[in-house]
């Protein structure tokens, strides 16, 4: 294998890593931000300028503080689970488009970690196997309110898996395609798919909310029934992995979302920016607008946190089963219509 | 030996002493993530086989969600030492010859299967992606359509069942 | 029976009825973008956070915080260690020790007996001003040190003596020279 390719590729993974890990880092900042000015308070200030520190120093604390660990009946699953949690958490990233290419020393950068085929599939199944992170650290914690929200926590993603994939085959027989980057790639020009499929959209969002156990669907770890859920056992920076990984999943929402649904690193005007001001910087600027939307979105799961109360478990199984799975099917049905209109038309004789 | 038959012989470790240890350990959670594992690394086998779409759906179906909801039993339910089953040893003469009988079907099946070496010729001289999903779901919905609806009939089934064994029956009746 | 059910005695009596939403209050959509909306206007209001350590919340003239030891106009000490103010107090948080002023000590002690030991536990105090309106002498007070009690590590830090109890000398000379000009 060419070695200038292995370290073009290296370099990008490092970065994508490296801008998952800051990303979720900043978002802890964020959501406490953002929590405080919704609530008519200020927030974290003292950790450097506007308290952007803050991370850090939250980081050292939880490396700073003690290990407890509880009588478990195996040590090994104990430290896996966080583990498992922060490792999918991680790896989601690698097949999202950061932009389409650039050209830099004369070689041609794709802005992506790597383009499988199948890219979607690949996130939904890394995103099944983040279930068992919860789940095996609920398990080992050796502590009935940790099992209580391993169990929840389960069986919520589990349900809306199913929702979420519905809604996906709905935009996936629209575009034909399950790379992440072809699907970026169609929605040029401002035919974002939202347009389109704003039921898929909406489907997409609420389950996103549920596989990320957002608020309102944070029932594996509500306090007033379960203590901290999953990670009431954990302390120090395994429990550090913990929230660490949830945050990182919402960065992974948030892009995915905007990928999916709001034309990834298109931005209206892009073709005509990379006429007259060349390739590089049209693709930079479609960077900078898939950052922008990300983040609009992460501030749209905290918004919503801070809006709408705690759903209660069998509300969240009726949404889940009974409203958004027939739902998916519905939209999956109008879409197969809509697409083979003419056919129809023409077997009806029309 | 190249580096695929490395990564073939790990793989192949991996998933044999996974498989080996879900049946003898004693702790049925554990059993399940050992099993977990096993299903992972035969997803590794098919990406050996530049399968990306089965080795993905592999992982989703049998880790990501048929695992999790046998977990999920396990954990709800309560298994202690005192709830085992001692099962008589008939059944167990049984179910060892039944294993044997199993194991020399799948050895004649492999034995008298038609080698793979023809497709793997055609495979290089098309100089197409047969594993890619376009190619799969035209092979899947054109010439193998009849078992693919009996498949999706015979899933239909399972959850109709599935659904009137968990439905209560009506007190008036 | 009837009537007294319509009686609202405070004005703001609200019927509530259980009927059946309709089908677009059932999928709540309009309620949650109403309640972005009531959140989304928070995030833009002025914060009502007063950062206390850098911004002090002007105090009512009546609050009672931090005890000050007064002196007089001279710069001296008021107090006699009569221990009133410890008999007064209902938390028993004041002890004292008294004793005799010396010839050249003028300056320092208004009368002939001062306090040569005088101690708050902040931990037992309650704040109540019994020992301010029971002092004969004007001694001590909440209301002048404009301060609050502030948090310390150790609880014997709690324990303020003389040292942090008594006017600062350059206050009690600011007061004066205030009082002249007025």
């Amino acid at each position: 294998m060419d070695s200038a390719l292995i370290i073009e590729k290296s370099v990008v993974i490092v970065a994508v890593f490296v801008f998952t890990m800051i990303m979720a880092m900043y978002s802890t900042w964020a959501e406490r931000k953002v929590a405080a000015y919704l609530q008519d308070r200020i927030g974290p200030n003292r950790a450097g300028w506007g308290g952007l520190l803050q991370p850090l120093a939250d980081g050292l604390k939880l490396f700073a503080k003690e290990e407890f660990e509880p009588n478990t009946p195996n040590r090994i699953l104990f430290f896996t689970g966080p583990a498992i949690a922060m490792s999918t958490a991680l790896i989601t990233s690698a097949v999202i488009p950061w932009g389409d290419k650039l050209e830099l020393f004369g070689r041609t950068v794709i802005l992506q970690a790597t383009d499988i085929d199948v890219s979607i599939l690949y996130v939904f199944g890394i995103v099944s196997i983040g279930v068992y992170g919860i789940m095996i650290g609920g398990w080992a914690s050796n502590n009935k309110f940790s099992l209580m929200g391993a169990v929840r926590a389960a069986s919520q993603m589990v349900s809306y898996e199913v929702a979420m994939g519905l809604s996906i085959i709905a935009l996936l027989m629209m575009t034909g395609t399950l790379s992440l980057k072809e699907i970026a790639q169609q929605q040029s020009g401002l035919h974002w798919n939202v347009f389109y499929q704003p039921l898929s959209f909406l489907i997409f969002l609420i389950c996103a909310f549920a596989e990320t156990n957002r608020t309102p669907f944070d029932l594996a770890e509500c306090e007033s029934e379960l203590i901290g859920g999953y990670h009431t056992e954990y302390s120090s920076m395994k429990m550090g992995f913990y929230l660490f990984a949830e945050y990182a999943n919402m960065f992974i929402s948030a892009t995915i979302i905007s990928v999916l649904f709001f034309g990834g690193y298109n931005y209206p005007g892009m073709s005509w920016v990379i006429e007259h001001w060349g390739n590089n910087a049209g693709n930079l600027l479609g960077m900078l607008a898939l950052f922008v939307k990300l983040c609009f979105f992460i501030f749209f799961f905290m918004w919503v946190r801070w809006t709408i109360p705690r759903f209660r478990y069998d509300q969240l199984m009726h949404l889940g089963w009974k409203i958004l799975i027939p739902l998916g099917i519905i939209n999956i049905v109008i879409t197969g219509i809509v697409l083979l209109r003419s056919e129809i038309f023409a077997f009806l004789g029309f | 030996m190249s580096t695929v038959l490395i990564i073939f012989y790990i793989l192949s470790a991996i998933t044999l002493s996974m498989a080996f240890l879900a049946v003898f350990t004693r702790n049925p959670i554990h059993s399940a993530i050992y099993l977990v594992v096993c299903m992972m690394s035969i997803g590794g086998h098919f990406l050996l086989f530049n399968s990306q779409f089965l080795a993905i759906v592999q992982i989703i179906v049998y880790a990501g969600a048929i695992m999790v909801l046998i977990l999920y039993t396990i954990m709800l339910m309560d298994l202690n030492k005192e709830h085992e089953v001692h099962r008589p040893r008939v059944t167990r003469l049984v179910a060892i010859i039944l294993f044997s009988l199993t194991c020399i079907i799948l050895i004649l099946i492999f034995i008298n299967s038609d080698p793979v070496a023809g497709t793997i010729d055609r495979y290089d001289n098309f100089g197409e992606d047969f594993q890619s999903i376009k190619k799969l779901g035209k092979v899947l919905l054109n010439e193998y359509l009849v078992p693919f609806e009996y498949a999706s009939i015979l899933l239909l089934t399972a959850m109709i069942g599935a659904v009137l064994l968990s439905k209560k029956e009506k007190p008036g009746k | 029976m009837s009537s007294l059910q319509t009686i609202s005695l405070s004005g703001s009596k609200k019927e509530v009825s259980k009927k059946e939403m309709t089908f677009l209050e059932k999928l709540y959509l309009i309620a949650i973008i109403k309640g972005l909306w009531i959140t989304i206007k928070h995030f833009f209001k002025k914060k009502a956070t007063i950062q206390y350590p850098d911004q002090v919340r002007p105090f009512s003239p009546v609050y009672r915080g931090r005890h000050m030891l007064k002196r007089d106009s001279q710069g001296r000490e008021n107090c006699t260690a009569c221990g009133l103010c410890a008999l007064s107090c209902p938390a028993e948080a004041i002890t004292m020790k008294a004793a005799e002023r010396k010839p050249g000590e003028e300056h320092l002690y208004r009368e002939e007996k001062y306090a040569e030991i005088y101690e708050i536990n902040m931990l037992r105090c309650i704040f109540c001003g019994l020992c301010e309106e029971a002092c004969p002498k004007d001694a001590i007070y909440l209301t002048i040190s404009k301060e609050l009690v502030p948090a310390q590590y150790h609880r014997e830090d709690f324990i303020f003596g003389k040292d942090k109890l008594v006017m600062p000398l350059e206050m009690a000379i600011r007061n004066t020279q205030q009082n002249s000009v007025n």
